[in-house]
């Protein structure tokens, strides 16, 4: 052990120790001793002294002596992180005061110390601290990348229609009340339910999303509550379901109106129960997870067609928000064209062209069909086929001048004709025309074989 | 280039037994000698420590014993006083020693560096190699150095005698160059 006063601004410090005791000969000799461990030690005498100390200087670890004269531990304890909620306190006691040391853990200190302390013990229990804290904000940092890196959650729009979705979105949030978003294919569904979870108690967990449509029943079993390996051929391994996978998350159930009725009854289980049971095993799993469900058919038909449970229509419709289709709030159509220009152009790294007005009003008479999907698909592609700084009518030209298809009428008429057009535009750039065409790269090689056009 | 001087601490109304034994404080002045290159001496007189003495704990305090040490050292010199009583500071339960940073004296303990401390036959090599190590820990502050994040330099903290006994007995060469800068080798 070293005995010095402070230690000098070159010298790397392990921690930064506050130490408050009224005892000099105690916070001096701790002073001490954490200097010659390599810390930055600052001893203070009370209370007040400490809230001055921390305004002016920040620390890892605070030190805090639970009897002394005037404000005593406890209370200095709470208001040192009302000062700096980050701060980690390590509560000191003499013998037989260790009733008071639990009030204080309890009250949201890190540990305490009985003095005299083995120096053995304090290093590793600052050490500890110190690596708590460490690991604390990492957890932080991480999250806040996660959420950067996190698909949108962004709603744009300002027309009343709008404006009441995200009311809606406001109000639900905060509560652990299942959604049923219902809208049109296209019309912002997912983002909806990402907007929930973000806003939502659970935002720190992930959001899980199934969906249903693109999944016949078994697969969409194991992929909702998992697999026991050997449950079926080709479950080599044991997998755990989506609901499992979101514990303590979400999980956003799309066109949840295209499962099967079996699915549906084990499904609304696990929404009653919050207990699954993996295809193929007998082991009741706790689950916990909000579920957030999308579909942009009618249920209520549906139910009353006989091939959706009304019960589990009922379990899923508590709190439900109706999107507005994109033809209903033209209003907003300028903002989301400069939304999905400013993205594809980052994404990019290109020049945001403007938008003419001539071509601003064509894209405000369209009826869109698609929503809001079709509309990024057709900024998206006027930003491939346009290249000047200025996007014009003429760059929309493939979604308003429809062609009448050469060589037949059938549907793969229709589609060969149409990729051959594509083609032309982006001079035969398949990657391009992938993107364009809204399929990946595989999917067109595929169809150019079919209809011999490669 | 200053000399060491090592002063026993002792007791005058004890028998001595706690005492470390004069071939001991010999044995340590001459590994101190060869690891500063320095002159070692052993002073004939033994400095009286009761005065740091905490009843209650049947302990001695070392900031204070540094304190007296400081007003009788000679200048010139850089002074380890060496006992064999258990040493603490308040807020510890022991220290195996202290030093200042940067200043003339430290203190060492070999009490808790003999086996017989934790209910084991004497080892008297053992214990002359730990105290080795502590002394040159010590007198290493005084060079101001602080503790070494090289687990086998002999300035790396150690709170327990296994931590010692895996410590090195040497200055890694960060450390020993602070130790060069001062003349010493």
């Amino acid at each position: 052990m070293a005995t010095a006063v402070e230690p000098t601004s070159a010298v790397k410090t392990k921690g930064r120790i506050l130490i408050v005791d009224d005892e000099l000969v105690v916070r001096d000799s701790l002073s001490k001793w954490f200097i010659s461990e390599g810390y930055t030690a600052r001893p203070v005498s009370g209370g007040r002294e400490a809230l001055e100390t921390i305004q002016q200087a920040e620390f890892d670890v605070a030190l805090i002596d639970i009897k002394m004269p005037g404000m005593d531990g406890m209370e200095l304890q709470s208001r040192l992180r009302d000062a700096d909620a980050d701060l980690t306190v390590v509560i000191m006691t003499g013998y037989g005061s260790v009733e008071t040391a639990v009030q204080a853990l309890k009250h949201g200190a890190y540990d305490y110390i009985t003095k005299p302390v083995d120096p053995d013990e304090l290093s590793h229990l600052v050490h500890n601290a110190l690596e708590h804290k460490r690991a604390r904000r990492e957890v932080m940092r991480l999250r806040e990348s996660l959420q950067e890196v996190s698909p949108s959650t962004e709603l744009i729009g300002k027309s009343p229609a709008m404006k009441k979705v995200m009311d809606l979105i406001e109000m639900v949030a905060p509560t652990e009340a299942t959604v049923l978003i219902t809208g049109e294919t296209g019309t912002g569904k997912e983002v909806v339910a990402r907007a929930i979870h973000a806003a939502g108690p659970r935002r720190y967990m992930p959001m899980v999303t199934v969906h249903c449509g693109a999944l016949t029943e078994t697969p969409l079993e194991s992929e909702l509550f998992g697999h026991e390996k050997g449950a079926f051929s080709g479950a080599q391994y044991r997998k755990k379901g989506k609901f499992e996978v979101a514990d303590g998350g979400s999980v956003f159930l799309d066109e949840i109106s295209d499962i099967s009725l079996k699915t549906q009854t084990d499904l609304l289980r696990v929404l009653q129960e919050k207990e699954i049971v993996r295809v193929g095993g007998n082991q009741q799993i706790k689950v916990d997870f909000r579920c957030i469900a999308a579909t942009s058919r009618n249920l209520e038909s549906l139910v009353k067609a006989g091939t959706f449970r009304p019960d589990l229509y009922y379990r899923l419709h508590v709190f439900s928000i109706d999107l507005p289709p994109l033809r209903e709030r033209r209003d907003d159509i300028p903002l989301l064209v400069n939304h999905f220009l400013n993205k594809f152009c980052m994404a990019t790294s290109r020049p945001v062209p403007q938008i003419s007005a001539e071509a601003l009003e064509v894209l405000m008479r369209h009826d869109w069909p698609g929503n809001v999907r079709e509309l990024e698909n057709a900024v998206e592609r006027a930003l491939v086929v346009g290249r000047g700084n200025e996007i014009r009518p003429a760059d929309f030209s493939f979604q308003f001048q429809p062609e009448e298809p050469q060589g037949g009428k059938t549907l793969e008429d229709v589609e060969r004709v149409h990729i051959e057009r594509i083609l032309r535009e982006t001079q035969h750039n398949l990657s391009r025309a992938a993107r364009v065409l809204d399929i990946d790269r595989t999917t067109l090689y595929n169809k150019l074989r079919r209809y011999g056009l490669r | 280039m200053k000399p060491i001087h090592l002063i026993p601490l002792g007791l005058s109304t004890g028998n001595g037994a706690a005492d470390p034994g004069l071939d001991t404080l010999e044995h340590l002045a001459a590994a101190l000698a060869r690891t500063f290159r320095t002159p070692c001496r052993i002073r004939p007189e033994t400095l009286d420590i009761g005065f740091s003495m905490e009843a209650g704990r049947r302990q001695y305090h070392s900031t204070a014993i540094i304190e007296r040490l400081e007003r009788t050292a000679d200048p010139g010199a850089r002074v380890l006083g060496v006992t064999g009583h258990d040493l603490y500071v308040p807020v510890l339960t022991f220290v195996f020693g202290e030093a200042q940073l940067e200043g003339p004296c430290a203190v060492v303990s070999t009490a808790r560096l003999n086996e017989e401390f934790y209910g084991l036959p004497r080892r008297e090599e053992l214990m002359r190699e730990r105290l080795l190590k502590e002394a040159e820990h010590e007198i290493g502050h005084t060079f101001g150095l602080r503790h070494c994040a090289d687990w086998r330099c002999v300035m790396s903290s150690c709170h327990g005698v296994e931590c010692l006994d895996v410590r090195g007995s040497e200055f890694c060469a960060s450390c020993r160059n602070v130790v060069l800068r001062d003349g010493y080798w």
